[in-house]
């Protein structure tokens, strides 16, 4: 079935999906916020960056990160000076790298789910003496919670399936860097279809389900709405 | 006590100006057409309208002046929306408890129990506002404005968006509120029958501006203002329950003009009632005919003021014992019988809607 290095592989992959969600979730989400709400001219230059992963190739954000965070980049050099590594080829480069491209997954549907609240019930809360932050916490975030759910998974899965920016700014480390993707592309090359089945299969089943169980919640949710 | 506020701003071709002292008691009806600027001075107020260099004085207590904007949750006011805003992620007990929890105990002057009795929303606690009627969502969002304990409260066409079943249900609440607390009410309405039956003071607004204020029984009569020039042009006069005829089954009301013989209501003798008196119901004479009409209330009144009203017809305010009241009558007839300021003439009163 599954060999050491598929499981380590599989291991690695959630833990950076993991990670990458929820360093996305606290970034995310106040910049959805400020989307949803801004009356800023910048915002349409701000929106048009955050969505610039969805048609750039991986490869093309993989270079351009590899650049920064290579020991000659302005940021792997300032990590370097500060006695740090630089992030290349690195499972925290990876984080980096995932970050950016699952970024849209998240601030998307988090933006949507906060213009669909619409100013009203956050004006309610003001004339109910709730604070800025208060009203934010205890109406804004459980009111977009299907919008939550959506940019969590969405996020998640999405890392998952990193595949481009990993093999640029990653490379194939076992342990380090060699996530399931890479796996697999590592089986198909050596004619390994089996190996390559159990992987690709399981990626497939997962991904149905979460977003299967998103649907199935979001639309729960909505049910309760009036 | 009194509101004062000041309001200037402009906004996408809309000029707003609005200048009003209002008393700090009672119910206030910002009336005028939609799109006046009715709901934006209410949200001025509320500070969900930042208008800056406006000022506002609720009481002694300023909340916008040159040096200081109070940011609306540091307000003590209660907003009751037109389209109800209730979380729905809440249940009731929880929405009310939304505003409640937030505000300081030694300040709290309404109780959890006192609102819930006053608005019957008792069988709501438990529910969540996706399964409440139109009626009983505007009783739970007014209930849970009460529990902030408001110095203010104000109220943008709450009955707006329900339908004449659920508005009949509602408004039996609005005079209790009336009645049982002393908080004063800013009102935004453009039924004028909401007005007639709540209010006690009036401001008239028009694009942006006030165009007039004051109490209610003499905004309804100011032939200058376009209240008394309408169709439904109508006096409110406040009286007192005296007696009631068991034979004819009657009730006798006293105003400082007279006495009202209305149909037989149950109301307990010494209840102060409002009544209203359209213009058209009421016709002049010179003489007093106590027999040969069937109308049993005619009271001595003098003419104050003559307008026309349309090309046939004129306004007459009159007062009764120093109330006002409306007398649409054609120009014929105010020709005939020779009407002008200061004629005593006999007003002759056709019907009576008691607003209990």
């Amino acid at each position: 079935m599954l060999t050491e290095a598929d499981l380590t592989a599989l291991a690695l992959t959630f833990r950076l999906a993991g990670l990458t969600t929820v360093i996305l979730l606290f970034l995310g989400t106040p910049l959805a916020w400020w989307l949803a709400n801004t009356r800023c001219r910048c915002k349409t230059w701000v929106e048009a960056a955050v969505a610039l992963p969805l048609v750039l190739p991986p490869t093309v954000l993989g270079f351009y990160l590899l650049i920064l965070l290579g020991p000659h980049g302005p940021i792997g050099g300032a990590m370097q000076a500060l006695g740090g590594q630089p992030l290349a080829f690195t499972f925290a480069g990876l984080v980096v790298g995932s970050v950016c491209y699952s970024l849209p997954f998240v601030v998307q549907p988090l933006r949507d789910a906060f213009a669909a609240i619409g100013p009203r019930p956050m004006e309610v809360a003001a004339t109910l003496r709730a604070a800025p932050l208060d009203r934010f916490f205890t109406v804004a975030v459980p009111l977009a919670r299907p919008g939550f759910l959506t940019a969590a998974v969405l996020g998640f899965a999405h890392t998952v399936g990193e595949f481009g920016v990993v093999l640029m700014i990653g490379g194939n480390i076992p342990g380090e860097t060699q996530v399931l993707s890479i796996a697999i592309y590592d089986h198909v090359e050596r004619l390994d279809y089996g190996h390559a089945h159990w992987l690709a299969g399981g990626l497939l089943a997962l991904s149905f389900f979460l977003l299967l169980a998103v649907y199935t919640v979001n639309r729960r949710f909505r049910g309760m709405q009036p | 006590m009194t509101i004062e506020a000041r309001f200037r701003f402009a906004r996408g071709g809309f000029t707003f100006d609005a200048e009003l002292t209002v008393p700090a008691r009672g119910v206030t009806a910002i009336f005028g057409p939609s799109g006046c600027g009715k709901t934006t001075l209410l949200r001025a107020v509320a500070g969900l309208e930042h208008a800056p260099d406006g000022y506002l004085r609720v009481g002694d207590e300023a909340w916008q002046d040159r040096q200081r904007f109070v940011p609306c949750h540091r307000r003590p006011l209660g907003y009751v929306f037109q389209e109800v805003g209730l979380f729905a992620h809440l249940t009731v007990r929880h929405n009310l408890e939304y505003g409640l929890k937030r505000v300081a105990a030694d300040t709290r002057r309404v109780a959890f129990d006192e609102a819930v009795a006053l608005l019957r929303v008792a069988p709501l606690l438990d529910r969540r506002p996706a399964g409440l009627s139109g009626g009983e969502r505007q009783r739970v969002a007014i209930a849970r404005a009460l529990l902030t304990s408001p110095r203010l409260l104000l109220m943008d066409e709450p009955l707006a968006a329900l339908d004449q079943a659920s508005k009949g249900e509602i408004l039996p609440f609005l005079d209790r509120l009336h009645e049982e607390l002393e908080i004063p009410v800013l009102y935004v309405s453009h039924a004028p029958d909401e007005v007639a039956r709540l209010a006690d003071h009036l401001v008239l607004m028009h694009d942006g501006r006030v165009a007039a204020s004051g109490p209610i029984a003499d905004m309804m009569t100011r032939v200058d203002l376009p209240l008394a020039h309408g169709n439904d042009a109508e006096a409110v006069i406040e009286a007192t329950v005296v007696d009631h005829d068991d034979r004819y089954h009657l009730t006798y009301l006293t105003f400082p003009g007279g006495r009202f013989t209305v149909n037989r209501k149950d109301l307990p003798v010494g209840r102060r009632v409002r009544l209203r008196v359209a213009a058209r119901d009421v016709s002049l004479s010179l003489g007093y005919h106590s027999t040969g009409t069937s109308i049993l209330n005619i009271f001595p009144a003098r003419v104050e003021e003559i307008a026309d009203a349309n090309p046939s017809q004129v306004t007459v305010r009159l007062t009764a014992g120093g109330v006002p009241m409306l007398s649409r009558i054609t120009r014929k007839s105010a020709a005939a019988l020779g009407l002008s300021p200061g004629v005593e003439v006999y007003a002759q009163v056709k019907s009576v809607a008691l607003l209990a």
